[in-house]
């Protein structure tokens, strides 16, 4: 019985919003923010990883995201598009509703794969090192996109509507906010598993004592290696929903800012919490919204409150607890077994 | 040839910038082990206030009578950007960084706090100025010399000599005096260091003051170069001086010194042979390669952890 | 064929030859002293033996083969544990995820049946949990098996990180200053616990230790080290009756 808690909830959560979505109790500006703040669920979340769990800084989330924006949607764009880029469409446009997970997670592969690419050099340096590695690889992503003509360069690649009107032509809902919902209920699993597993720990072994991990049989590059692709790639795929919710990309989408709004997520929520780091997503969206008649002073506002946050409670709201530990009613009710922290 | 010449020429420029602001980080990298992210903003904060404080002396704002010859204003301006670009940092310092050193608190909260002082920086800026660009006077006229093809300009030579001489004096102070012994001694074992008597918050608040300082005079020259301010010119050029900082060995005065020109001469290259649209592209999977051949920087020396 | 052959063994750091020409042999299941003055090069030769350190000159042979070239991870899967001068617990992590932490080396499930669950995830988890237990109950910390290490005080510290080390199920057991920072009640009893494990497990040890009593109440031979020298090699009483060794410890004047 225990056991379905937590499916049953996540089901009639979705069923709710996709209700309120399709009665129209949510007006349109409401199922967007929900969409964005699903989205920063993910990229908070898959940060929290290498810089809450791993301890490490890096700084280059928004170009992983971009790759795996651009892939997805230049790839659904060539493949079901009517007319235009590469001369499709090849596939007829039901088929979006079967392929779209699969773009997405195309999307996240070749993100998870320029995450290799970062992450091998960042292994011969020094801790502080993966910091200056991550900047340059996003700023060279950046501009690769830049470079490329055919996916629009600066100027920026759409098309992706066309995508979710083919959707909505089988079958009206609101798909976005349906695979958006996936997407997070997606990358929270993944990511709980992982962590939990003697493998996943290992990292916070990594985190708390390198030297000691890998002189105890951890094979510290492996872990290294597996965690930064693992983000980088659930970074791709929360770009690759960025994309297709905007219905609009362009390389000004994922500046440093976009990194630094990652890192603020995490650091808010406190580093190596799962439920912080999505729960502070949830506040930070909404924040973003609540200062939006402050333009640009909520730019001011919201590292304020970080800068005070490190001097009063460094380690975040949550500070490597989760919900569980926190509310051990909850842990008891979801009848998880005591994971020994 | 003539052309090279101009390019290396317009390199030696640009890598004055980067160096200068590199200077800064390394110190502070040198010192704390914190890399100072806010550091670009304070670059940009440095050429602000050099442009207020032109502008006030130009006797633009009405405070003062204009009239001041040119020559005057700037002789005035760089100490006066000076002066304030340090107290500036200085402030980040106490306000910010120091507390949580005081708390012992993890290297990384004081990374946050830093990278996000460098957006209040920038933001606040932006709130309080507008969005709307500032024009740097001209100040001193500029002279073109043209020696077979080849156009150097006065403030080309002054920003080249500038960058050198400021080399020698960081290396000279950080090298040879006694306080720069006590910001090695800091570097080395900052536990100790107040056990010998040295006063660890002084020397610190020295180094912020020496970084800031130079930054505003790179903050100088580069509104005088490119008169045209915005709140966020500090970020781009802060995060490649950063990076050329590592490039040349973090935490050494030679390496961000030479890191600075490296990355100025790969920039121009780059832009001389390629589309400008590659610019960035280039320099950074070149500094990349460089820091994946050799981990530690060029000057940079690896620290060894004892078990 | 020995269970671990040291020849020749050598490391430099810089112009500095920390260890010379060192040697040693574990025949099957000994309990090795390893003593010298601080500096002497003692624990470099635990760095280079578990991997950490390359040799500069010589060949370590575990159970007959080369570790040249294996990096420490691969070293302590071939049976090679050891615990640290300054304890390296990770002391975020509960003290049963210390233990479970450290059976990386045989997870046996990659990460697709860490992302799906499978069976084989569940058997090898439970496996891993069921030895942690195991250790944990055998050296008297179950009923620590929750807490973190750094709210332990630092004898049990000392005793979780044998129980790490042991995890591992090693057949040479390396132990850095295990008796440092002990008060001499818990000496005792790490005497015990050492000579016990030595029994019980079925391992070889090896131990550098500066306190005589623990050193001379549980090896069977000792090797002196001084300046990466080794100096004298021989029983107990024999050590103690040595003049290079007193002079290494006390000086010329000491004679």
């Amino acid at each position: 019985m225990r056991r379905c808690i937590v499916p049953l909830v996540t089901v009639s959560l979705l069923g709710l919003i996709l209700a309120a979505s399709v009665t129209d109790a949510i007006n349109f500006y409401w199922q967007s923010v929900l969409m964005f703040m699903g989205i920063n669920i993910i990229l908070s979340t898959s940060l929290n990883l290498v810089n809450g769990n791993m301890g490490e800084f890096s700084c280059g989330h928004a170009g992983f995201m971009a790759v795996g924006a651009y892939v997805s949607s230049v790839l659904a764009v060539a493949l079901f598009a009517p007319g235009g880029f590469l001369g499709g469409p090849y596939l007829p446009g039901y088929l979006t509703v079967f392929a779209f997970p699969l773009l997405l997670l195309a999307g996240g592969l070749a993100a998870a794969v320029t995450g290799l690419l970062v992450a091998l050099p960042s292994f011969k340096t020094r801790g502080d090192y993966l910091a200056i590695i991550t900047i340059a690889a996003s700023y060279i992503i950046k501009s690769t996109i830049e470079n490329v003509g055919a996916v629009g360069g600066a100027r920026g690649f759409m098309g992706m509507a066309k995508i979710t009107s083919a959707m909505t032509e089988v079958w009206n809902i609101p798909w976005m906010m349906l695979w958006v919902f996936a997407a997070v209920v997606f990358t929270l699993v993944v990511i709980r598993r992982y962590v939990s597993s003697t493998f996943g720990k290992g990292v916070d072994a990594v985190r708390q004592d390198e030297i000691a991990a890998e002189i105890m049989s951890v094979d510290t590059d492996r872990v290294k290696l597996v965690t930064f692709m693992l983000s980088s790639g659930l970074a791709g795929i929360a770009g690759g929903l960025f994309a297709f919710v905007l219905g609009y990309i362009n390389p000004g989408s994922f500046t440093i800012i976009k990194s630094t709004e990652a890192m603020v997520m995490v650091y808010l929520g406190g580093m190596g919490s799962i439920s912080g780091a999505a729960l502070s997503a949830v506040a930070f969206t909404l924040l973003m919204e609540v200062l939006r008649p402050m333009q640009v002073g909520k730019w001011v506002i919201i590292p304020m409150m970080l800068i005070l946050l490190m001097q009063f409670r460094p380690e975040g709201f949550f500070g490597h607890r989760e919900l569980t530990d926190i509310f051990p009613g909850l842990r008891r009710l979801l009848g998880r077994e005591e994971s020994g922290k | 040839m003539e052309s090279l010449i101009q390019n290396i020429l317009n390199a030696l420029q640009w890598g004055s910038f980067y160096s200068l602001i590199a200077l800064g980080y390394c110190l502070v990298y040198g010192v704390l082990s914190l890399i100072n992210f806010a550091h670009g903003d304070i670059f940009m904060a440095g050429a602000y206030f050099a442009f207020f404080g032109a502008t006030f002396l130009l006797g633009k704002t009405g405070v003062i009578p204009p009239g001041m010859p040119g020559w005057a204003v700037l002789a005035l301006t760089i100490p006066i950007s000076m002066i304030l670009t340090s107290a500036l940092g200085v402030t980040l310092e106490r306000v910010a960084y120091r507390p949580l050193r005081r708390k012992g608190a993890h290297k990384l909260y004081v990374v946050i706090t830093a990278l996000m002082c460098g957006l209040v920086l920038e933001n606040g800026n932006l709130a309080l100025f507008g969005a709307s660009r500032k024009n740097f006077p001209t100040l001193v006229p500029q002279i073109v010399y043209s020696l077979g093809g080849v156009s150097v300009t006065n403030l080309k030579v002054a920003v080249i000599l500038v960058a050198v001489l400021s080399f020698l004096f960081l290396h000279y102070v950080v090298g040879k005096t006694k306080i720069g012994m006590a910001m090695q001694a800091i570097s080395y074992d900052r536990f100790a260091v107040p056990l010998m008597g040295i006063p660890t918050d002084t020397v610190i608040v020295f180094t912020f003051v020496l970084g800031s300082s130079f930054a505003a005079l790179a903050g100088v020259l580069f509104a005088m170069s490119y008169p045209v301010l915005d709140p966020f010119m500090g970020a781009l050029i802060g995060w490649k001086a950063f990076i050329a900082a590592v490039v040349g060995g973090i935490g050494s005065i030679r390496g961000a010194f030479a890191g600075g020109f490296l990355l100025g001469f790969v920039e121009i290259m780059v832009v001389a042979f390629f589309p400008s649209t590659f610019r960035d592209l280039i320099a950074f999977s070149i500094l990349l390669l460089i820091l994946s051949l050799k981990p530690t920087g060029l000057f940079g020396v690896a620290r060894r952890t004892k078990i | 064929m020995a269970l671990l052959d040291v020849v020749n063994l050598t490391r430099d750091f810089g112009g500095l030859r920390a260890v010379c020409e060192f040697e040693t042999r574990f025949e099957g299941r000994e309990l090795l002293g390893l003593i010298g003055p601080n500096g002497a090069g003692k624990t470099t030769v635990f760095n280079v033996v578990s991997g950490f350190y390359a040799p500069s000159a010589g060949e370590i042979l575990f159970q007959g083969k080369s570790t040249a070239g294996l990096k420490p991870h691969k070293v302590t899967a071939l049976g090679i544990a050891r615990t640290f001068q300054n304890i390296r617990l990770w002391f975020d992590l509960s003290v049963l995820d210390n233990i479970r932490v450290s059976q990386y080396y045989h997870l046996e499930y990659g990460l697709w049946d860490c992302f799906l669950r499978t069976e084989r995830y569940k058997r090898r988890e439970a496996a891993i949990a069921a030895n942690a237990h195991e250790i944990l109950e055998a050296l008297n910390l179950a009923e620590y098996a929750g807490e973190l290490p750094k709210n332990l005080p630092y004898g049990l510290q000392r005793r979780v990180e044998i129980a790490r080390a042991l995890s591992v199920k090693p057949k040479l057991l390396m132990l850095d200053e295990p008796a440092a920072g002990l008060s001499s009640a818990d000496v005792d009893d790490l005497i015990k616990l050492i000579g016990w494990i030595h029994k019980e497990f079925d391992l070889a040890i090896w131990m550098i230790e500066h306190q005589m009593d623990v050193v001379m109440k549980l090896c069977t031979r000792i090797q002196v080290i001084d300046f990466g020298q080794t100096i004298a090699d021989g029983t107990p009483l024999e050590i103690q009756a040595n003049p290079d060794v007193i002079k290494a410890y006390l000086g010329d004047d000491a004679i």
